[in-house]
């Protein structure tokens, strides 16, 4: 694999985290809890699709095939998808999506503090203007965490739950090969190893705080990164690449 | 589950340094943190502000409407108590 193969990779693996939880964030779009809410989430969904648009318009870039960010947004098939499983999952309750964005923020905040020094310009620039908006939403999922942990029976139990359940997920989002390796021996990317202690410790004291816990065991998933993803990703991608598979081309 | 509302709370939004908070409306939120949260989704998406103040709306103290005419009447017919017989100079700006 050349360095340009590996940039490639790993810039629309970043990507497709992006879009896919900001489609998934978008979903909730006039179906808040409260109008506040409501708000708030579709705001994290425009905060992350802006920063895909971003990457996918590098990856064309590197790529220089002549595909540009919607073909790559749209117009790939599910196998080619690279994102994580953990931002693919189904929204469920309120608590779950929080729980989802809660688990994610806190691996991105810790992944565009180090990818702001990353020697790649244009990496570096992304991270930069996206860690602003990644900090916010760390404080926003965080937060809710607390007041949902430590609020009633019935948000305690429910979030615990999701806690549960999408501790699966956590493991894959360190997930490293050959594409990363390579750009880390140049200073590229950001070794997933040197922050997944901060990583745990940043969520357990969020966790305890909030009266919730991991599991003390539980079996990871991943393949999302090789392209193999969980029953979800297609139903997702049926939605969002629907206008551009029955007009192609279409522009608006 | 409970059909309690969240409580009120009023929102003042700074737009830039120097100028004071302006009320900017309402919302609601659990507690006074989330209501910063809120106000800042709700408010100042479009970069409206650079500080916001969140006040319970419970805690803001009215006039009463049927009072006006003794609170703001008697000012109507006192004119030189307006300070528009002098003029400004260019380049000052918010008077």
């Amino acid at each position: 694999m050349t360095k340009q193969e590996a940039l490639f990779e790993y810039v629309l693996r970043k990507a497709d985290d992006t879009l896919i939880l900001g489609h998934r964030l978008s979903e909730w779009c006039g179906h808040g809890p409260v109008l506040e809410e409501d708000i708030a989430l579709t705001n994290l969904a425009l905060d992350l699709i802006g920063q895909a648009t971003e990457l996918y318009q590098y990856a064309a870039e590197v790529e220089n095939k002549g595909r540009n960010e919607d073909d790559l947004a749209f117009l790939r098939l599910e196998r080619e998808y690279k994102n994580v499983l953990l931002v693919e999952q189904t929204n469920g309750d309120f608590g779950k999506t929080i729980v989802r964005q809660f688990l994610f923020d806190h691996f991105q905040s810790l992944l565009y503090e180090r990818l702001m020094n990353s020697a790649d310009e244009q990496i570096a620039a992304i991270a930069e203007k996206s860690i602003k908006e990644v900090k916010y939403h760390l404080k926003h999922s965080s937060e809710w965490v607390i007041r949902l942990g430590d609020g009633t029976e019935e948000s305690h139990n429910r979030v615990q739950e999701s806690v549960t359940d999408l501790s699966r997920y956590i493991e894959e989002l360190f997930y490293q090969d050959e594409v990363d390796e390579i750009l880390i021996k140049e200073g590229i990317a950001a070794d997933t190893a040197s922050f997944k202690e901060e990583y745990y410790n940043n969520i357990n004291a969020v966790l305890s705080e909030a009266t919730l816990s991991l599991p003390e065991k539980m079996w990871q998933l991943d393949g999302g990164r090789k392209g193999v993803h969980s029953e979800h990703l297609g139903f997702l991608l049926a939605e969002l690449q629907y206008m551009q598979r029955t007009y192609p081309g279409m522009e608006w | 589950m409970s059909k309690k509302e969240w409580p009120l709370w009023e929102v003042f939004i700074r737009s830039k340094q120097g100028l004071s908070h302006k009320h900017a409306g309402s919302l609601r939120a659990a507690d006074a943190e989330m209501a910063i949260n809120n106000a800042r989704d709700v408010y100042t998406r479009r970069s409206e502000g650079v500080s916001i103040w969140v006040v319970e709306s419970a805690n803001v103290v009215a006039s009463d409407p049927s009072e006006a005419g003794p609170l703001f009447e008697p000012a109507n017919s006192k004119a030189y108590r307006h300070p528009t017989f002098y003029d400004v100079p260019d380049g000052v700006s918010h008077m």
